[in-house]
């Protein structure tokens, strides 16, 4: 578990991670990154972009 | 084998994908976070294949640019992506090789957008040429509307808004199709459903098996070979007349198309990786 940047709550983190890795907080329902595995660092995920998609 | 694993954020299909390649003891996965990449071009990566996996298309497209001109293989290449991410030029690679599709027209000013919506009737569909996940799309219902969004369009959007896409609106009983196209093979299939004419599952639409008949494989292995080939997501309509390809994306989204098809997507494409990079 982490903490959740944005409401301090408590966030779910899969046995692999990997940076980059987007999560949500099922507290706040944000939308998170993983900014570094050691020490594993949480950051809001960037909004979606024009250009975004398949 | 070094596999360069192109990318931004990483989703539930790029964990899949991530999950594939190391189980392969062959495989070594090098990230390349496209936020983070400073490319001196002629200068490969230190990979033997690229596998594009990035939720950027302007980046994903000017990376394999220069990874392939540097000498890198890349899956997809910089040409699919190209085509792809484009609808215009999607539109026009399915038609200089046959492939049916819905009518379209291309125009660069509201007044003569207004021209191209009125010829194919209404409603049309007026569409932004790079986007993705059903964002922006536009059903125009009456001549009022479409007034209205092309004034919106050329007052509040960038230039790239400035560029219209009209395409014919084709009537699909609340379900296409998204064909899953693999090097030479049409792998799986889903129905996306929805109450809304939009079905992308982005925008809540259902996923459902969908056989793949010969048909269908054929139309999808057409569509993706018009592009360029390599791993593929085709949208199809059904019509009185037969599949009309929609569209073709280059970085396909599978996470919701793995349990319903019973196919392990990310597997068989991390397989197709390991084939293309063999000598």
């Amino acid at each position: 578990m982490s903490e959740c940047p944005v409401c301090a709550g408590e966030v779910e983190i899969s046995p692999d991670p990997v940076e980059g890795e987007l999560l949500e907080c099922e507290e706040c329902g944000v939308e998170l990154e993983i900014l570094t595995l050691d020490p594993l660092t949480l950051g809001e995920a960037p909004e979606a972009e024009e250009d975004w998609g398949e | 084998m070094k596999v360069g694993f192109l990318h931004s954020l990483i989703r539930k299909d790029e964990k899949f994908l991530i999950a594939e390649l190391r189980k392969r003891d062959d495989m070594e996965v090098v990230f390349l976070d496209d936020r983070k990449l400073v490319l001196d071009p002629g200068c490969a990566p230190e990979v033997d294949i690229v596998l594009e996996r990035s939720i950027n298309h302007s980046r994903a497209m000017h990376a394999l640019r220069l990874f392939e001109g540097a000498g890198t293989l890349c899956v997809n290449t910089y040409e699919v992506a190209r085509r792809c991410g484009d609808k215009i030029l999607t539109a026009a690679s399915l038609r200089e090789c046959g492939v049916p599709q819905p009518e379209v027209r291309v125009a660069f000013t509201p007044e003569s957008a207004l021209l191209a919506i009125e010829e194919l009737g209404y409603p049309a569909v007026l569409k932004p040429a790079v986007g993705s996940w059903g964002r922006l799309l536009s059903k125009i219902n009456d001549r009022d509307a479409a007034e209205t969004v092309l004034e919106h369009k050329s007052i509040l959007g960038s230039y790239h808004h400035s560029i219209f896409f009209v395409q014919q609106y084709v009537e699909k009983d609340g379900r296409d199709i998204r064909a899953f196209v693999v090097g030479d093979e049409c792998v799986a299939a889903i129905y996306r459903s929805s109450e809304h004419w939009i079905t992308n599952t982005a925008r809540g639409g259902r996923a459902t098996n969908c056989p793949v008949t010969v048909p269908l494989a054929e139309m999808a292995l057409r569509a993706a070979d018009a592009v360029g080939g390599g791993v593929l997501a085709v949208d199809l309509f059904e019509t009185a007349d037969g599949l009309l390809v929609n569209e073709v994306n280059y970085t396909m989204e599978f996470r919701n198309s793995i349990d319903v098809t019973g196919v392990n997507i990310p597997e068989r494409l991390v397989s197709y990786l390991a084939d293309a990079a063999r000598p």
